[in-house]
């Protein structure tokens, strides 16, 4: 850990919340400045500092200790504290690291696709929204989780909406995900005034031992437990309630697209975790319960429907997003097992989830670019007109099949151990069949690029056309981390058990990755 | 990862298997063709090398790699397993040396991947390693399939879904006899009692064509490219039995499997067209021979499979080598369009004649000094306790003995060289085609060899895994033999005369595939058609509600009809309601 003396005593002890307000200020700035290049350099720079804070905490909480930070001094219960923890910290960095990424790859992609003088607002919009997710997950403070998960879905309505320049359709999904966002927190804060009036307090902390001391409360918790799984359902897509995500991943602009599929529903996700793990307690009889109804039912569903759709699209973009429900099936199979090793191979495959298909999108956004396709019928002989993006597509796609080696493999050998361990071999069986539909729907799209040759337009062959190296870069760099994780899964692995120590005290639970 | 390769090297040894893997990823990247080829040629007799260089008389164990809570044993090698190293090293360097005038970086590369895993997979001492070598053979090896010409796409396709399934299979039973044995994962007798040794048997029952399983064989080795089936021949149904001669020795049921495997071919063979479909379903029939032999599992038989392997491997590469340079010179394998071709390629029709004789079992060529002792041990296992059932299985495997010498002995060269001229004159195969041809009728000569001096059956025998007295050429045996080879070629000339021989018709023969590839396939359709016609319903019956809910609701709240834009969100915001009621009866439930 000698990493940690390289960052200065400040980032030690406000880099919590300097993590969330600096791009909430920016975000302010940014949207009153004239030029895109500055606006673009700015959020660039500042979620570049947001890494750095980021990586910072992470090493202090793999050093061994939690941080509790005051906002303004006021310690909880009375005031709003941020927490970190090895739960939301991997969570945090894998956010900053992610939007550095994708703003590599904006700046050839925003132009492309978005009007000249919105250019400025849209960086800041993606400032104000990466500040939301952010918060949600640094926050200790319930209430205060729903502040932010408003701000970051309203700067994601006007994030998605940004896409009607390109794509018109882009308006109506963004108008759908709001009315549904909107439902979605509405019945999740709902759930928390229902947690209030039973436990008096609005720190996660303190909800969590007064509600241990209850023995898990009265009707009024349980209502406010329903409520809560069904909001946070919804913003992470669970199965019924993903209407609203495959036509806006498919009609935002693709950086939007690969930013959020790759943090927006991963910071959901985090929040289900909290609430189910350590506000409700397992031990509950009703939560456990519940949880292995509810979610394992619904993530199975998912698992098994959306992979299904996903094999009928014809619109690239939208197999993707009907796969990224399907993989918060496995993450939801994962938590619903409601073991320390469940719990750490969902948080695991969170993880890789969110690197595999952050480097799907960006591929597809670099194919838009160069060729403006979308359609799954247009990938015709890509691996001869832009070898380098398919490489990396190809990677990606093998890591989402989970084909040994990359990233899927770890998390999902490791989820089926968790099952197996409970001895639910029929959650083994569907992990198998939904990895072969997975073969079949990323195989339609492989199978296009290589094995048919490019089209011939006005007599000629269309000549090879690479995407440029702004977006190449980010697409390599997750693709080479997904065969990093796949070879070496040491760093995910200490990450996800983290994790898992904190839900339960077990130490452990996965017992190592792919490792010699 | 120096960690690794420490490992790797410190224990003195590796599987040799790596060292051709390694090459074949080379040789994607080496745009010159002679290079490519030269690392072909030395990888597999680097291999056989490495293999000579690491066998003591003793088991070798080397290459431990431990894997998160797995202990991989990567190299084994004993008696059983280096005969088909040896094996797959030397039709390495044959198949190399046939694709010489090929230049193909895939097939270079796939090639020598796919030999090298096969190589890996022979060696492998736990099921795992096992495992991942199996999977790595059919992948690499199904870009050989593709490189053949129309329908090769989809029929490698079909072949990856065999043995996908096959691996998966034989993973799945893997890691419940693992686990039933506390982790320990080594390959050695299985047995048919173990806990998802079924499975196992399954995995590798796709592999190496059982009865109902066999189709791929059939369906995609024709297909492939000349080079491509040649070397497909090989070694993937040959690795597969490895399989279970370490796993599954003298299990009765594999006796009657492999009865059925003999016989059943030899009908789809006298009517088939292409002659590179005849091989193969010939070669379902051989490998029947060799099944048979690991069910019976005595000494004797164990013996008599492995040397059946070796002149397997050799005279069976020999016949379809012979048939790739036909098509390679001609364009093409069906019979209805060959003929009288020993006129132009002479030199071929001898080596031809030498494979058929051998796959035939003639006295002084190859398979004659080993299938005999598969016979002979059914003999003997029918005489001492084996009951009725037994002779059964005897009478079978002579009637497949004649059936092979009628298919393959006669029916091959028959309407290949001789038979109607089909009004080809074409040149003689290229000098490389004929230099593998040539050293592999040379063994196929030269291991059957009775004489003392020159090596012969007895240094084939040495080779074995067990011990065992046994002389094929005895006088009985060797009239015995000839009576059945003269009975068959008697009885082909007869039914040829009356003109009751089915004649060589274009047509394509459906077997057991029928299942999947009309009745699967019509199901599917069926399916389809059903799924699009009840979704396209759904849709309109979701519309028509939407729509009258719709009129309802505008009579009832605006005139405008605001509310007819059937908002696209309603719905799903209903499902929502929906899933929160749930939820909340399942937590009630819970709670109670």
């Amino acid at each position: 850990m000698d990493l940690l003396s390289f960052f200065p005593e400040w980032v030690m002890t406000h880099g919590a919340a300097l993590l969330v307000v600096l791009p909430l200020l920016m975000g302010v700035v940014l949207a009153i400045l004239p030029s895109e290049k500055l606006a673009w350099a700015l959020a660039f720079i500042v979620a570049l500092i947001c890494s750095v804070l980021a990586l910072g905490l992470v090493l202090q909480i793999f050093g061994g200790e939690s941080l509790v930070y005051s906002m303004g001094g006021w310690d909880p219960p009375h005031g709003i504290s941020y927490v970190v923890d090895a739960l939301s910290a991997p969570v945090l960095l894998l956010i900053s690291l992610m939007a550095v990424l994708c703003l590599l790859y904006a700046w050839p992609s925003v132009r492309a696709e978005v009007e000249p003088k919105k250019r400025a607002p849209f960086y800041a919009a993606f400032l104000v929204c990466m500040a939301g997710l952010l918060g949600m997950v640094v926050t200790g403070d319930a209430f205060n989780v729903f502040v932010f998960l408003e701000v970051s879905s309203i700067s994601t309505y006007v994030l998605v909406g940004m896409g009607a320049s390109r794509d018109r359709r882009a308006l109506t999904a963004s108008f759908n995900y709001l009315i549904l966002g909107s439902i979605g927190a509405t019945f999740f804060v709902v759930g928390l005034g229902f947690l209030f009036m039973e436990t008096g307090t609005l720190n996660m902390a303190d909800m969590a031992r007064i509600l241990r001391d209850l023995d898990g409360g009265s009707r009024v918790a349980q209502v406010a437990f329903a409520f809560i799984i069904i909001g946070l359902g919804l913003k992470l897509a669970m199965f019924p309630l993903h209407v609203w995500l495959p036509s806006a991943y498919a009609h935002s602009p693709s950086f939007v697209t690969a930013f959020l599929a790759s943090t927006a529903t991963k910071a959901a996700l985090y929040l289900l975790l909290r609430f189910t793990f350590t506000i409700f307690d397992v031990n509950i009889n009703y939560v456990g319960r519940a949880e292995m109804i509810l979610l394992v039912g619904f993530g199975v569903a998912g698992m098994i429907f959306a992979s299904l759709q996903a094999i009928f699209q014809t619109d690239a973009r939208r197999t993707l997003a009907y796969s990224s429900v399907a993989q918060v099936g496995y993450m939801l199979l994962g938590i619903g097992l409601a073991t320390a090793a469940g719990a750490a191979a969902g948080y695991l495959h969170l993880l890789n989830h969110a690197v595999i298909k952050g480097g799907l999108f960006i591929c597809l956004g670099a194919m838009w670019y160069r060729f403006g396709i979308t359609r799954i019928s247009d990938f015709r002989g890509l691996s001869k007109t832009m070898p380098w993006t398919m490489g990396a597509f190809t990677i990606s796609a093998l890591s989402l099949i989970g084909v040994p080696f990359t990233a899927g493999f770890v998390s999902k050998v490791n989820l089926a151990t968790a099952a197996a361990n409970e001895g639910w071999w029929w959650a083994v069986g569907v992990i198998v069949i939904t990895s072969i539909l997975a073969i079949i729907y990323m195989g339609n799209i492989l199978k296009e690029a290589y094995f048919k040759e490019p089209p011939v337009v006005n007599g000629a062959i269309v000549a090879r056309n690479e995407a440029p190296l702004m977006m190449l870069i980010p697409m390599w760099a997750l693709a080479l981390a997904s065969i990093a994780i796949g070879i070496n899964s040491d760093l995910m692995v200490q990450a996800a058990n983290g994790a898992a120590e904190l839900l339960f005290p077990v130490t452990n639970a996965l017992p190592g990755g792919v490792t010699p | 990862m120096s960690d690794i390769l420490a490992n790797f090297f410190s224990m003195g040894n590796f599987n040799p298997g790596f060292i051709i893997i390694l090459a074949g990823l080379l040789c994607i990247f080496i745009p010159v063709s002679e290079i490519r080829k030269a690392l072909v040629l030395l990888a597999p007799i680097a291999g056989g090398v490495l293999i000579f260089q690491q066998f003591t008389s003793a088991e070798v164990i080397g290459g431990i790699w431990q894997v998160g809570p797995l202990k991989l044993t990567t190299l084994r090698i004993d008696s059983l397993a280096i005969i088909w190293g040896y094996i797959f090293c030397l039709a390495g360097v044959l198949n190399a040396i046939f694709g010489f005038h090929e230049k193909c970086k895939i097939t270079d590369s796939s090639a020598l991947i796919y030999m090298g895993a096969a190589v890996a997979a022979v060696f492998a001492g736990d099921l795992i390693t096992l495992f991942v070598f199996w999977e790595l053979t059919a992948i690499s090896s199904v870009f050989l399939i593709w490189k053949g010409g129309d329908g090769s796409f989809q029929a490698g396709i079909r072949y990856l879904a065999y043995h996908v399934t096959s691996g998966v299979l034989l993973l799945a039973g893997a890691v419940i006899y693992g686990m039933s044995r506390g982790g320990d994962y080594s390959f050695n007798y299985i047995g048919l009692d173990a806990p998802g040794a079924w499975l196992i048997l399954l995995g590798m029952g796709i592999k190496v064509g059982f009865p109902f399983l066999h189709n791929w064989i059939q369906d995609s080795y024709p297909k492939a490219s000349i080079t491509g089936t040649v070397i497909l021949s090989v070694f993937t149904t040959k690795l597969a039995l490895y399989a279970l001669a370490r796993g599954f020795p003298g299990t009765e049921l594999l006796i009657y499997i492999g009865a059925i495997m003999t016989c059943f071919p030899v009908f789809f063979a006298v009517i088939e067209n292409d002659l590179r479909k005849v091989l193969a379903y010939s070669l379902n029939n051989q490998l029947g021979f060799m099944v048979c032999g690991i069910g019976i599992g005595s000494q004797l038989a164990m013996n008599g499979v492995a040397g059946q392997v070796v002149a397997h491997v050799i005279f069976k590469s020999l016949l379809f080598m012979s048939m790739g340079a036909v098509m390679h010179r001609v364009g093409t394998a069906k019979a209805s369009e060959l003929g009288g071709l020993f006129r132009s390629m002479p030199i071929t029709a001898v080596f031809c004649l030498i494979g058929a004789g051998s796959i035939a079992a003639f006295p002084l060529l190859a398979g004659f000094v080993t299938k005999s002792m598969i016979i002979t041990s059914a003999i003997d296992h029918a005489s001492y306790g084996g009951g009725p059932a037994m002779w059964v299985v005897v009478l079978m495997l002579l009637f497949a003995s004649a059936g092979v010498m009628e298919h393959s002995g006669i029916k091959v060269p028959h309407f290949t060289f001789f038979a109607h001229d089909g009004g080809h004159r074409v040149k003689e195969a290229p000098w490389n085609m004929l230099v593998a041809m040539g050293l592999a009728a040379a063994l196929c000569i030269f291991l059957a060899s009775p004489i003392p001096g020159i090596g012969g059956y007895k240094w084939l025998y040495s080779m074995l895994p067990y011990d065992v007295e046994y002389n094929p050429y005895t006088t009985d045996h060797v009239v015995f033999q000839l009576q059945l080879l003269f009975a068959a070629m008697f009885a082909f000339a007869f039914l040829k005369r009356q003109g009751v021989y089915p004649d060589e018709r274009k047509a394509e023969i459906l077997d057991f595939d029928w299942t999947h590839r009309k009745l699967g396939a019509n199901i599917a359709i069926w399916v389809g058609a059903m799924w699009t016609r009840l979704s396209a319903n759904g849709a309109n019956v979701r519309a028509s509600f939407v729509d009258v809910a719709g009129r309802r609701l505008q009579q009832l709240f605006s005139p405008a009809g605001a509310f007819s834009a059937a908002s696209p969100s309603g719905l799903p915001a209903l499902l929502t309601s929906a899933m929160l009621a749930f939820a909340m009866i399942v937590i009630f439930v819970a709670a109670t």
